[in-house]
């Protein structure tokens, strides 16, 4: 990643336009050319460095849901209690945590209702109780970090 | 609201934006639409908020922020919104959450993730977040990731690809699904 690369993940993390010959535009801000910038996300793309590049949805406008949930497992069933819990293909994202409430999990389901049958599944399954922690209010997701 | 024709272009670009020349061209032929109707639906879709932004979403740990904390703060009901917005809109908060809390087990109800390059980064990330609630600061806690016990790598929906940015990226995990030791 040099400094060319670095300034073009700045730039489109602020937004990419809706126009004819939208890389064209950019580059032509960047002082690049349009092969020479599609080029570059491409490699950018393929070596990790971006995730992904396009248009980021906001699911819960969509229709979807999510929550993020968390059990206290115990340290001797820790990995039973993973694989139940990842077992759900409901479960998105699972991540160990330094905290008593130490697994976290990210639930997506098509209806909100579909949540609280996940969960209640969950509970009955591990016999822990599942601390759910939807979003009451989102105030701010800035996906931009300085590269 | 969206229609059929809408749910398509969502569908066409959950993988990201045609990297040719004239992507939203590209993206008008694969759907037999007119490119002027897939520009105008997607501007639409930008300005209603579906489309939180088109851009590029760069994995943490290849720039270098190797520490992601989720912080987890107790502030009073009454002020959550205004605080919410103030931590939100540090540099380094990417995501701010008001959440339910669970008494007594689980008392706070802010959340924010914060990212640094150090652990010395995210302490300081933390003090301000500390001197920015001020005495509206009732407790907290940091919590890192230890371990990935599950990361769902295939993004076959916008729902799943959300669910990718609401949390903070730990090293390539790759498409595995299976448990990875994380270096921080």
């Amino acid at each position: 990643m040099d400094e060319i690369d670095k300034q073009i993940i700045n730039a489109l993390q602020d937004g990419f336009p809706i126009c004819d010959a939208p890389y064209r535009q950019v580059a032509t801000q960047l002082g690049l050319t349009e092969q020479e910038l599609i080029g570059r996300l491409k490699a950018l793309l393929d070596n990790g460095t971006l995730t992904r590049f396009g248009p980021l949805y906001n699911a819960e406008q969509m229709g979807g849901a999510l929550t993020l949930a968390a059990v206290k497992a115990p340290k001797q069933c820790f990995d039973e209690i993973t694989e139940i819990i990842n077992s759900f293909p409901e479960v998105a994202h699972n991540y160990a945590r330094s905290h008593e409430l130490n697994m976290w999990f990210v639930i997506a389901t098509e209806t909100p209702e579909q949540i609280q049958q996940t969960i209640s599944v969950i509970e009955q399954q591990t016999g822990l109780t599942v601390y759910n922690m939807p979003k009451n209010k989102e105030y701010f997701v800035n996906l931009k970090l300085e590269a | 609201m969206l229609d059929e024709t809408d749910r398509k272009i969502i569908q066409a670009t959950q993988a990201g934006l045609p990297l040719t020349p004239q992507p939203y061209q590209a993206i008008a032929e694969q759907l037999g639409l007119t490119t002027d109707d897939v520009m105008m639906r997607m501007s639409a879709m930008q300005n209603s908020g579906i489309i939180r932004r088109i851009g590029a979403v760069p994995n943490h740990y290849k720039l270098g922020y190797r520490f992601n904390g989720m912080t987890v703060w107790n502030v009073p009901d009454e002020t959550i919104d205004e605080l919410g917005q103030k931590v939100g809109q540090l540099e380094f908060v990417s995501h701010c959450y008001h959440r339910p809390r669970h008494p007594t087990e689980w008392m706070y109800n802010l959340f924010a993730m914060v990212h640094g390059k150090s652990q010395q980064d995210v302490d300081q990330q933390i003090q301000q977040i500390s001197d920015l609630l001020g005495d509206y600061n009732l407790g907290c806690d940091v919590l890192y990731s230890t371990k990935i016990l599950k990361k769902t790598g295939f993004r076959t929906t916008a729902r799943m690809q959300e669910v990718e940015q609401s949390m903070e990226q730990l090293p390539s995990s790759g498409k595995s699904k299976g448990t990875q030791p994380v270096t921080d």
